[in-house]
């Protein structure tokens, strides 16, 4: 394989000044030329509906593209937790810098330093400009905004809406998006997935979308287009990403010649309810903030495990010693509190080694039998009561539990059918984020002139490993404070290119090429619908590409997803007909890209020869089971170059540098 | 479990639909209630029918898109919970199950259980926004707001847009999804500049819609998901009320 260097574009000077001198010097566009300057802005999740609104703010022709029924609905909606920002309201010395160096470390180390200092800069910016547009956001008694600790880290700079943060905030964008639309400075394009990206002259000129309810391919030209199309998560079929998540729109813009970046840093989370069935379509995360009180065990004998497996016994019936903490046992320092890698891992393990207590064998207990009892006897002291009954203990420890988790625990029971405040919740990991995605530069432009991408699609700031509360923060940092910046570096050379002819012949190539893709799939006649493929893959990349890794898995999954792409392509059956509401169609079309994307990750994982955040090698390990990065050889972003199905793609490197952090292990030990 | 399902099913806007039947068996009671339908699908898909046309997307209770009428109640009998947080263990083996699209005027069936809801999103298109634009924001602490207001319009401000309450109300009225936008950026210091602007235009959006008039049935507290109190109507009807008397700029 070739190593092309890549460059990512980043101004020269000191890292705390980089930004706002950029931000001074980079070229404008002149108001009046901006009334002629159009913008595709695809997806209207946090990153999307930020940029959309904003860039119309500024005076842009905004164009903007959901397949939702509604710009309210991205899955930037279900994050919980919340949004950090360098604000140092609690004045427990916290900093731009301190948010900065969190974010390296906790990606292991695999992120670009000016990038990620930016998005600590301008993360106090984003608090400001939600408040302003009513977010209501956690409050003191004071009537000033409350913080949490979250995710590990050291200061309480976590902003939160009770547990409802993302819906908080993509409400504060859509509500801003939807004045812009009323104002007529973004034309909204509902219920349309982009299959198709158009290239003029070797520039991002326009897109063809597909109009879900008539089928119709339209063409629709731009100066400019910008992708926020979220993360590819559903590669692996289950996760706990929304069901129509899909990574069409950046494999699209992959096979137009983008370039994919670190697709194998995927982030697994380790508190999700556990998969019941083959018919399961997604799982459901539980907040990590109850790893704070809850207890993981499996049980120790394996006779154990398969009596309650078999629903012979249940969890009451292990006594204490026949219990093993994993996490408490190998991680005497944090214990259940270690990151989510080392928590999910830890937990395959114990499954792996056949002490799994679901029936699928793949679940483990969070139990919550000691916090119960520990606050019962505190609140019992609170109350002075001397002696009470156990029984009496557990009703007040039960309250408390309550108090801090209610909605959670209410939810659990909901999907499971089961009472956790007697019965430890089962929980297993599970995808939740992808920190790959496509290649940008400083500018947020990917290496296709005039192709941007901004949020969770593309790949710029928490390299193996991305923190809690980071992912809102980074969707809107991009959309309201950089994107609308960096993006007249492009446009300002543009401002005499007139509007974009849709007539023209690269739209006509482009709409044929998605024609044809959508009739191969229909003329396929075969007899496996695309949701069992796509099940499939899921399986192999979940199996070899999921929480650990190996050289040997790797290729086993590269030869097991090209067989897949060629049954596939041989045995699909797709019902309907092309020009209608058709969901079996767009599924297809999006397993179809997922296919290909998985063979990209499966590549990527098998090239980097190192353990670092959510890649584990199970070759690159210390002695005592931890990861172990080689800094030396693998300080760099891998940017893939998509050659065709069953062709070796292209790695192009992206060196490191960092001038700012020293590169360290991290222990939990 | 054995279910007999009674579904709409409707081509398109402008053609007549009607009620199929189908049996289904073998339905496990942790299936949630979407992964019923989409085992009815997948079987669907084999005997080259076509499959029912159904909205969805988290599966998690939060965005909204999903809908559905289950036996006369929009997102089915268990109270606070979307169609996709519920789950097969709250029906009972043998039993038929009555699945239509949301009824309203307002909402016109696009295909099967598809509906449009297009008119909410022009609802807050109409005023259901500061008018604050990116960089304007002044330190988020400048203001400090009670943490009861605060509480309280985050209550309102909960509602996730599925329209239940629309499918819910006899009249077909949307007074409790506007009333919540109304009531979250009224209460707050932020929202008060241009209260009487926005409430006189997102009323008047909502009459164009074709949305019915609030009878205070309250059906639509009782079926929303998210448990929005019709309490915001009152809060709206008083704020249209001063703002009709006192304001003259709607547009």
């Amino acid at each position: 394989m070739d190593n092309l260097n890549l460059n990512g574009n980043v101004p020269s000077g000191d890292l705390a000044d980089k930004w706002t001198k950029y931000r001074s010097t980079l070229p404008l566009v002149a108001p009046n030329n901006k009334l002629k300057i159009e913008i595709i802005v695809v997806g209207t999740g946090l990153a999307g509906a930020s940029a959309a609104a904003t860039l119309g703010e500024l005076g842009y022709l905004v164009k903007c593209y959901t397949f939702h029924d509604s710009p309210r609905r991205a899955h930037s909606i279900a994050a919980q937790g919340g949004i950090n920002a360098a604000k140092n309201y609690r004045n427990d010395g916290d900093s731009v810098f301190r948010l900065f160096y969190d974010t390296i470390k906790g990606g292991d180390y695999r992120s670009r330093e000016a990038n990620v200092y930016r998005l600590a800069e301008v993360s106090t910016s984003i608090i400001d400009q939600a408040v302003a547009q009513g977010v209501p956001f956690a409050r003191e008694y004071g009537g000033l905004l409350d913080n949490r600790s979250f995710g590990g880290v050291q200061v309480s700079r976590t902003f939160y809406a009770r547990g409802q943060t993302g819906q908080q905030l993509l409400l504060g964008a859509y509500q801003s998006l939807s004045r812009q639309i009323a104002l007529g400075n973004v034309k909204m394009f509902t219920r349309h997935e982009m299959i198709e990206l158009v290239l003029k002259d070797g520039k991002a000129r326009g897109i063809i979308a597909r109009n879900l309810l008539t089928g119709e391919l339209e063409k629709h030209g731009a100066h400019a287009v910008v992708l926020a199309t979220g993360g590819y998560g559903n590669v692996f079929y289950l996760s706990t990403n929304a069901m129509n998540c899909n990574v069409t729109a950046a494999m699209r813009a992959v096979a137009k010649g983008a370039y994919m970046a670190n697709p194998c840093f995927t982030q697994i989370h380790p508190t999700c309810i556990p998969q019941m069935g083959e018919y399961q379509s997604k799982l459901t995360l539980m907040s990590e903030s109850l790893r704070n009180d809850g207890r993981v065990w499996v049980p120790a004998k394996k006779e154990d495990a398969k009596a309650i497996r078999d629903g012979v016994k249940t969890a009451l019936d292990i006594p204490e010693a026949d219990r093993d903490y994993f996490l408490e046992r190998r991680y005497p320092a944090f214990g259940n509190l270690v990151p989510r890698d080392v928590a999910s891992r830890a937990a395959k393990t114990a499954c792996d080694e056949g002490n799994g207590i679901v029936p699928t064998g793949l679940g483990v207990f969070l139990d919550f039998s000691a916090a119960i009892e520990r606050y019962g006897k505190s609140k019992a002291n609170i109350l002075g009561l001397s002696n009470p009954s156990h029984a009496r203990i557990i009703e007040l420890g039960e309250k408390v539990i309550e108090e801090k988790y209610g909605n959670l625990f209410e939810m659990y029971e909901k999907i499971s059918g089961e009472n956790p405040y007697k019965y430890p919740m089962k929980i297993y990991p599970a995808v939740h984020y992808t920190m790959g995605g496509l290649w940008v530069d400083y500018n947020l432009m990917t290496n296709v002139p005039g192709l941007f991408s901004i949020g969770e699609s593309n790949f710029s700031d928490h390299g193996a490993n991305r923190l809690g509360a980071s992912a809102l923060m980074q969707g809107l940092a991009d959309g309201y404070f950089v994107l609308p910046y960096t993006i007249g570096t492009f446009l300002s050379e543009d401002i005499s290119t007139p509007k974009l002819d849709v007539n023209a012949p690269e739209f006509t190539a482009a709409a044929d090429l998605a024609k044809q893709r959508i009739d191969k799939l229909f003329a396929i006649k075969g007899k496996q619908s695309a949701e069992s493929f796509h099940r499939r893959l899921g399986k192999i990349i979940w199996e070899y590409c999921g929480m650990s890794r190996t050289a040997e898995g790797l290729t086993t999954a590269r030869q097991q997803v090209r067989a897949l792409r060629d049954e596939f392509y041989t045995d699909l059956y797709l019902p309907g007909v092309a020009n209608d509401l058709n969901p079996e169609l767009e599924k297809a079309l999006r397993v179809a890209d997922f296919i290909d994307l998985g063979e990209i990750m499966v590549v990527d994982a098998l090239d980097r020869n190192e353990s670092c955040g959510g890649h584990f090698r199970e070759e690159y390990q210390t002695p005592d089971g931890e990861a172990l990065r080689r800094d030396d050889e693998y300080a760099y972003v891998s940017a893939w170059e998509f050659k065709g199905a069953n062709q070796d793609p292209i790695l192009h490197k992206e060196m490191l540098h960092f001038d700012n952090v020293e590169l360290k292990t991290r222990s939990y030990k | 479990m054995k279910l007999t399902l009674k579904i709409w099913r409707q081509p398109s806007q402008n053609v007549k639909g009607k009620f199929e039947t189908y049996s289904l068996d073998n339905v496990s009671e942790h299936m949630s209630f979407l992964e019923m339908l989409d085992v009815l699908n997948e079987k669907l898909s084999f005997e080259q029918k076509v499959p029912i046309a159904f909205e969805h997307d988290c599966r998690e209770g939060i965005c909204g898109t999903c809908s559905l009428v289950i036996n006369g109640q929009p997102h089915g009998p268990l109270q606070g919970t979307t169609t996709c947080q519920l789950h097969m263990r709250n029906f009972k083996d043998g039993e038929t199950i009555v699945i239509e699209p949301y009824r309203a005027s307002a909402f016109p069936v696009l295909k099967d259980l598809s509906v449009d809801r297009g008119a909410l999103d022009r609802i807050i298109q109409a005023g259901g926004f500061i008018s604050v634009s990116t960089g304007q924001a002044q330190d988020a602490n400048a203001i400090p707001i009670e943490k009861d207001v605060a509480s309280h319009a985050f209550d309102a401000a909960t509602c996730i847009g599925c329209g239940a309450c629309v499918a819910a109300c006899p009249n077909s009225s949307a007074m409790l999804f506007t009333s919540a936008k109304v009531a979250h950026l009224a209460l707050l210091p932020q929202g008060k500049v241009e209260a009487q602007k926005r409430v006189l235009n997102m009323v008047r959006q909502m009459d164009l819609e074709n949305f019915g008039n609030c009878s205070n049935i309250t059906a639509c507290e009782a079926e929303c998901p998210k448990g929005i109190s019709v309490s915001n109507i009152a809060l709206m009807n008083r704020e249209f009320l001063s703002a009709s008397f006192s304001s003259n700029d709607a547009n």
